[in-house]
């Protein structure tokens, strides 16, 4: 993964200095609640229901083993025991002191870490596809182009206050991982005509109250340029994006507000007195900012005929090799995702002592590095077949080998009502109700591929709209109930679900999703995925049953009574 | 009378900043006496009028957020100040409106923060080419403002370039690829 240079330490460390100088002025009473606030968000720093939170930026998902071993540190020593992963690939902590945050930022500046702009109204963590550089499917690395974008964005003196919180994705694959349909501006690589290389440019898109699929403004932006684009998109942005209504004040409300070609022509206006300027890129700097990620260099191995035979001859590791098993572009390598989604735990929690283990897998199977995923999981990205039964019975032994990426159970779900402030409801009780219900592992392979995402509430940090099935929390009178939506899909064919009806209560949702998977099931056709099906026949067969379901376990329970 | 941070010092100042109150009418409010600093719309009901008071260094105009700088650009040569109001400092409009005077615009004179100027935007201030903070009227002691200095060097090599240094670190200083170990 990428190395710091002396440049990007010296940033870091000052960025410690910074905010040491900022909490202790506000302990102090210097600086009020309200201009303390901005300084903190963009420190990855929340007030929260219990305690103060601090998101940490885990850049486009990468990380070390001594990076681990810090987290697992200050998990152990300034939190509870435990931290999370974010569906953008940060890692969060629930319950450290505010007084302890400038000792955990200087204990991550020196694991080449930070807390930089993980929340405010400003530039956020890059994210992108957790195989880069790996996948088999890729064209381009995207990498070195997230490390750019992340320096050119790091304390950018005109965009730290924008309107509202901005979001960053690049994909480089023919499948996108990245989700760069639902991000403020998505960027695609891709070569023009000319096999010469460039960024498709998104932009508009976000999930939240208005959620909204991000829309071309551009077809091919050479990458030389890709700086200068973003900085005209982020002007037009900054100067006339809506301060006057948070909820109104993402770019996307701009997008739909101006329509695609106005705002594309005002971008372009912007971007013709930029183009060539000073933040031109160059080869050299490509090239340099490639070189430090230190990679391994991997030539291609024989197949291994021991992994071979135990996938002929074990269950178990045959079903976690089908589930958690990807294929790598190296010949004799292969990448793994660790599930963080056993039963009974909140999605994506790692124990102090599961980020330390995690750390020891890395050093002896995958050359130091893992990868957070937005889906809330862990990849080992290269790691060689010869190894892997051995690596699944160490993952084994600490937890991390459920054989359920992209099952039922592999739920993605933000922290929820539990500990978030913001929330309507409790997302992770659901998630482990449903996982309930659902703990037959042959049940869940022959439903096969489904993605349930949870958010407690509306500014849907757990990517409901886009989930084959999506639950929101909502607040009913006091009580917390759950909105189900339906046909809702990331990738390439990013759509948003369709609200099925009435909410449920949260006793009910173990039986609604029963219920949708029993249509499934009844409905589908030979090989055809949960939302082929729903797309196939539609809402309202799932609606349907669903409700009529309902109906008769609310009789059979009056009738019971009677 | 009140101090400003201008080109990284302190000092005392004497320009006042007109602001319409409900009722004044651009056409017809009365400027205070000495160097005044007043709003977008007075200066353009009273250009002729003005005209000579800017050029003799004594009147400047201040643009709201949602004003475009483009309306000052044929009168950059004229005017000895030009202010960006920050009604409120998370209010981030003024760093483009003064990014586009300084590079857009080519305005060399003096370009001041007022209103909501907070020291912890200091830094991201002057990147942008103010060349002078007025934090709003006993907003800091003068131990504060003093102390408040040291914010302007929060950050020694920023990454991206800006007004005030407009070349990005990469064109700027030597940065190395990292040596391969041998696999």
């Amino acid at each position: 993964m990428y190395q710091y240079d002396e440049y990007d330490q010296r940033i870091v460390d000052e960025r410690v200095a910074q905010f040491a100088d900022q909490t202790r002025r506000y302990l102090a009473g210097e600086l009020s609640e309200d201009e303390f606030r901005p300084l903190r968000l963009q420190n990855g720093l929340y007030i929260q229901r219990h305690a103060p939170m601090l998101r940490i930026a885990v850049p486009y998902g990468n990380l070390n083993s001594k990076q681990l071993r810090t987290l697992g540190h200050i998990a152990r020593t300034y939190d509870r025991g435990y931290g999370h992963i974010t569906t953008r690939q940060n890692i969060q902590f629930n319950w450290p002191r505010l007084e302890d945050v400038p000792e955990i930022l200087d204990l991550l500046a020196r694991v080449q870490m930070h807390a930089i702009q993980t929340s405010g109204n400003c530039i956020r963590n890059v994210t992108s596809d957790p195989f880069a550089g790996v996948a088999a499917d890729e064209h381009v690395d995207p990498r070195p182009w997230c490390e750019i974008l992340r320096q050119w964005s790091t304390f950018h003196p005109e965009f730290a206050f924008l309107p509202r919180k901005f979001k960053i994705a690049v994909n480089g694959a023919k499948e996108d991982r990245a989700v760069i349909q639902i991000h403020d501006i998505g960027l695609d690589l891709v070569r023009n005509a000319a096999g010469e290389l460039g960024f498709r440019v998104l932009v508009g898109g976000g999930l939240g109250r208005t959620p909204i699929i991000g829309e071309e403004v551009a077809a091919f932006v050479p990458w030389q340029q890709i700086l200068n684009y973003c900085e005209a998109i982020l002007r037009v942005y900054n100067l006339h994006g809506r301060r006057d209504n948070a909820y109104k004040a993402r770019i996307k409300i701009l997008v739909k507000a101006l329509g695609v070609p106005e705002f594309a022509r005002q971008v372009e206006e912007e971007f013709a007195h930029l183009k060539d300027g000073p933040s031109t890129l160059t080869q050299a700097e490509i090239e340099r900012v490639a070189s430090r990620f230190n990679d391994p260099v991997l030539s291609p191995l024989e197949q291994d005929a021991g992994y071979r035979a135990r996938l002929a001859e074990d269950k178990a590791f045959a079903a976690w090799a089908r589930r958690n098993v990807r294929e790598h572009r190296v010949q004799g390598y292969a990448s793994v995702v660790l599930s963080l989604k056993p039963y009974g735990v909140a999605p994506g929690d790692l124990s102090a002592e599961q980020f330390d283990a995690v750390a020891d897998l890395a050093d002896r199977y995958a050359f130091g590095e893992v990868r957070s995923t937005h889906e809330q999981n862990i990849v080992l990205a290269s790691v060689r077949e010869a190894d892997l039964v051995a690596l699944w019975q160490d993952a084994r032994a600490i937890g991390l080998a459920t054989p359920n990426i992209g099952l039922l159970t592999d739920i993605i779900s933000c922290p929820g009502g539990d500990f978030c402030a913001l929330a309507n409801a409790k997302s992770i009780p659901i998630a482990n109700a449903i996982q309930d219900r659902f703990d037959d592992l042959d049940y869940l392979f022959d439903i096969g591929d489904i993605e349930i995402n949870i958010s407690g509430c509306m500014n849907a940090c757990g990517h409901h709209h886009v989930g084959h099935i999506g639950i929101l929390g909502v607040d009913k009178n006091g009580e917390e109930f759950y909105q189900v939506t339906i046909g809702g899909r990331q990738g390439n064919d990013a759509a948003l679900g369709k609200v099925i009806g009435p909410s449920f209560a949260a006793a009910e949702m173990p039986d609604v999703i029963t219920s949708l998977i029993d249509n499934y099931i009844d409905n589908r056709q030979d090989g055809e995925r949960f939302i082929d099906t729903v797309r196939r026949v539609g809402v309202e067969s799932f609606k349907t049953r669903v409700y009529a379901e309902r109906s008769a376990r609310q009789e059979a329970k009056e009738a019971a009574h009677v | 009378m009140s101090d400003i941070i201008k080109n990284g010092r302190i000092q005392a100042d004497d320009w006042s900043v007109l602001r319409l109150a409900e009722g004044d009418q651009a056409a017809t409010v009365a400027l205070p006496a000495g160097r005044v600093i007043v709003p977008l719309a007075v200066w353009q009901a009273r250009r002729d009028e003005l005209r000579a008071k800017a050029e003799a260094g004594v009147l400047g105009v201040w643009l709201a957020g949602d004003e475009d700088p483009a309306q000052v650009a044929g009168d950059l040569s004229v005017l000895p100040v030009i202010a960006v109001d920050f009604p409120k400092f998370a209010d981030g409009r003024g760093y483009s409106i003064a990014t586009l005077l300084r590079t857009r615009l080519g305005y060399g004179g003096e370009l001041r923060a007022i209103g909501d100027v907070l020291r912890d935007q200091f830094f991201f201030l002057v990147r942008c080419g103010f060349s002078v903070l007025q934090p709003r009227e006993g907003k800091y002691s003068a131990a504060q403002l003093r102390a408040a200095l040291d914010s302007l060097q929060d950050f020694s090599e920023p990454y991206q370039g800006a007004v005030d240094r407009p070349e990005p670190l990469f064109r700027r200083q030597p940065r190395n690829p990292l040596r391969k170990e041998a696999a």
